[in-house]
């Protein structure tokens, strides 16, 4: 018997969308061929790996992911700046922690502006998430929208009752969207077959919500691997959008993540490269060291 | 690839004789397709031809088993690409890597690790399967000194490695009842192998430097009657790991392609220097379908995530894993205890009823039926709603129980505390810490009730 690799071709391809502006404006998807496999398909943007900043002083982190932040916390400008300047990332993911209800409670207007700065400072990519409470998420995000222009930010997450408002802003002011749904394949085609109708398609990104290494990562490795392959394999256009995973927060608050810092940097990677051998496009991190870990292992 | 009952029949007597117990040969065909009959109920099959049909009807992927006794690994009779599509059978094994070349009191540390290492995790021992012993020495007599203290003072499956056709199975055979994985097999010396792995009686590890290299090692070797094999492609790094993997079960499994029907195993202790990088590819490689993961290490920081990774992975997606939806009484909760509530995610309770233990703080641990989901994909499909829970508190008078109005919620529930608000009037919803183990600093802070 002689071998023959058994390659497998795909004739449609993940939507490729451009997020942020300019010289460092970032493309994800784009491909036509499963995680990895570039021996039998063409996977021409490697994934975007983000790291993520905080609009307040963070709360409760572990010793070992807040010691590369330490000096510049109190800032988010300071903030971003030193993780694209220190640690290379080339993306950011803008946390507005302080915005939630159940919190600081801060105004639409005062995180709009905050958003501006942090985003006038530097020029990579920009993902900006709000706190998950649909309603309050949306005021935010429509201010950051208007505030921010044609600055191609990433505005999330966006679920079934709010998608209205943030994508109508978003459309408006020239950024795209985290279609945000829990864990189920069937609800992320529909909320992307609602967005698309006033929509366009290659501005969305799905997130279909990641849980850490231990804490149900297995759930969303099959999401996702359920979502791509309903995408490539079985060619459904609403299945087709890039794919995010923000995990780096759930990581480490695991009891294991805090119990020492090497544990904590693999509990991350491990779950990131889960993720995306599953086919994530975009990865959420929180320690640079996981991040670049991941980077050097993917090139 | 499995016969269909047409293809099956074409081969029996057709007499239908009944004596296989079935009205007809078709019937009994139709019976030993879906795996409901065994072949040897036909009595008047012709040898050859139950041969031919045992092959053919074997699995696609076959199960090899290093190591006897209650530390045996089995590994294969894998059958599918995507857990989601079924399930992942056969847990990854995870070897640590001993080098003849370690100092002696290395060794005996580095043993005494892996010999100590106990985790247990929400009920499930997490553990280290086998020792990959390696012949650097040049020494022969220090490699076997190194086999036999394996071998004597622990119950790992082994794995011998060395290049060195005669040192390799002479070192096989101090623990051929151990039934050792001998590597490597290549085809420089497979013709002087097989008449001792079939003396031995012990598994090959055949390596290739390619898989097309590896078919023609492992096809003459099942010429020569023997099965027992572990395939190592030879990929240089983590990338190269997954297109070996994915090509291999692909063939095996969708192709029906014997020759390489058999469990691999990956090296990534040779792949990368850097732990982190090494316990990555292990991770990787253990999701696209390495049988055995081979390490250089054995510190617990590195292997507890890769251990609880393989856990996750090999968990079977079509049986959540679930605990009996009640009001769990934790300690002696009385009137005044607190109240939380959670899913019956099996792990959520763990991590709750744990943390209340550690507390020590009686309490009433409610566990609604999610069918196994987690916080908020239960609460998206309705089933960890505020009209879910009301239900419960209803069903098992949880006001009756407690003379207080307040209920704990898990932290990430943040979307649930109006809807609570509004179907249970008078009780207080407090919204835990998002983190289990800030549980019993929370409940010890704020349970003032
Ligand atoms: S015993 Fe064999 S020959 Fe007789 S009916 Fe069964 S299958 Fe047919």
């Amino acid at each position: 018997m002689k071998y023959e690799p058994p390659l497998e071709k795909i004739s449609v391809n993940i939507r490729e969308t451009v997020l942020g502006q300019g010289e460092k404006s970032v493309k994800i998807g784009g491909e036509n061929t499963l995680p990895f496999h570039s021996f039998e398909g063409s996977l021409p943007n490697s994934a975007g790996l983000a790291l993520e900043v905080l609009d307040t002083q963070p709360e409760n982190w572990a010793p070992s992911v807040l010691e590369p932040f330490e000096d510049v916390v109190s800032d988010p400008v300071k903030w971003a700046k030193k993780c694209v300047e220190v640690y290379g990332a080339e993306m950011l993911c803008l946390r507005l922690l302080s915005t939630d209800p159940m919190g600081k409670d801060r105004s639409p207007e005062e995180a709009a502006e905050i958003t501006k700065k942090v985003t006038d400072a530097v020029d990579v990519p920009f993902i900006v998430w709000g706190t998950d409470m649909e309603d309050k998420d949306a005021q935010v995000l429509m201010q950051v929208a208007r505030v921010c222009s044609g600055k191609n930010l990433l505005l999330g997450p966006v679920v079934k009752g709010n998608y209205e408002k943030i994508a109508k802003a978003a459309l408006e002011h020239g950024h795209a969207v985290v279609a945000q749904a829990s864990m189920d394949a069937n609800l992320t085609k529909e909320l992307n077959i609602a967005l698309c109708k006033f929509f366009p398609p290659e501005k969305i990104v799905v997130d279909p919500t990641a849980s850490a290494l231990g804490y149900g990562l297995e759930y969303t490795f099959s999401i996702i691997e359920e979502i791509k392959q309903f995408g490539l394999v079985d060619k459904d256009k609403m299945m087709q959008m890039p794919i995010l995973c923000d995990f780096g927060g759930d990581c480490w608050r695991t009891k294991e993540a805090k119990e020492s810092r090497e544990q904590g940097i693999l509990w991350e990677a491990i779950s990131g490269i889960t993720f995306l051998l599953a086919g994530a496009n975009l990865l959420v991190f929180r320690h640079p060291e996981s991040l670049k870990l991941i980077k050097e292992m993917v090139i | 690839m499995a016969l269909k009952g047409a293809e099956i029949m074409k081969m029996l007597p057709k007499t239908n004789c009944k004596e296989c117990g079935y009205p007809t040969c078709f019937a009994f065909a139709m019976k030993l397709a879906t795996g409901g009959a065994n072949l040897e109920d036909c009595p008047h099959l012709d040898p050859q031809v139950r041969a031919q049909l045992e092959a053919a009807m074997a699995p696609p992927i076959k199960l090899v088993t290093i190591g006897a006794g209650e530390n045996a690994l089995a590994i294969g009779e894998e059958e599918v690409m995507f857990r989601h599509e079924k399930t992942f059978f056969h847990e990854s094994g995870i070897a640590i890597l001993i080098s003849d070349k370690e100092s002696e009191s290395d060794i005996e540390k580095k043993l005494k690790r892996i010999k100590a290492f106990d985790f247990e995790r929400i009920g499930q021992k997490l553990k280290i399967d086998l020792l990959a012993l390696c012949f650097e020495s040049g020494d022969k007599g220090k490699f076997e000194a190194l086999v036999k203290k394996a071998y004597e003072t622990t119950n790992f499956a082994l794995i011998l490695i060395c290049e060195d056709t005669d040192v390799l199975f002479s070192a096989a055979s101090l623990c051929a009842d151990r039934k050792p994985l001998v590597y490597p097999i290549t085809k420089d010396n497979t013709s002087a192998a097989i008449p001792k792995l079939k003396e031995l009686g012990v598994p090959a590890g055949v390596k290739g430097q390619s898989i097309e290299a590896l078919t023609s090692v492992t096809s003459e070797l099942k010429d020569a009657g023997i099965e027992d094999m572990l395939l190592d492609p030879g990929s240089k790094n983590m990338l190269e790991g997954i297109r070996d993997q994915t090509l291999i079960r692909r063939a095996a499994l969708k192709k029906g392609f014997r020759p390489l029907g058999y469990p691999t195993i990956a090296f990534p202790c040779f792949m990368y220097q850097d732990r982190f990088k090494e316990t990555l590819a292990a991770a990787a490689l253990m999701i696209k379908y390495a049988g055995i993961v081979v390490l250089s290490q054995a510190e617990a920081q590195f292997l507890l995530p890769l251990l609880v990774h393989r856990f996750n992975i090999y968990s079977d997606p079509r049986r959540p894993m679930t605990v009996e939806e009640k009001a769990y009484e934790i300690g002696n909760p009385g009137e005044n205890s607190p109240v939380l509530i959670s899913t019956n995610y099996a792990l959520d309770y763990f991590i709750v009823s744990a943390a209340i233990e550690e507390a020590n703080i009686p309490a009433y641990l409610c566990i609604k039926d999610t069918e196994g989901l987690g916080v908020m994909a239960a609460w998206t499909s309705g089933k960890f709603n505020g009209e879910a829970i009301a239900e419960f508190f209803e069903k098992y008078a949880m006001a009756d129980k407690v003379k207080h109005r307040k209920l704990i919620i898990p932290g990430v529930a943040k979307k649930l505390v109006a809807e609570l608000e509004e179907e249970l009037p008078g009780w207080e919803i407090i919204l835990g810490p998002l983190e289990g183990s800030d549980i019993p600093k929370f409940l010890s802070e704020e349970w003032k009730a």
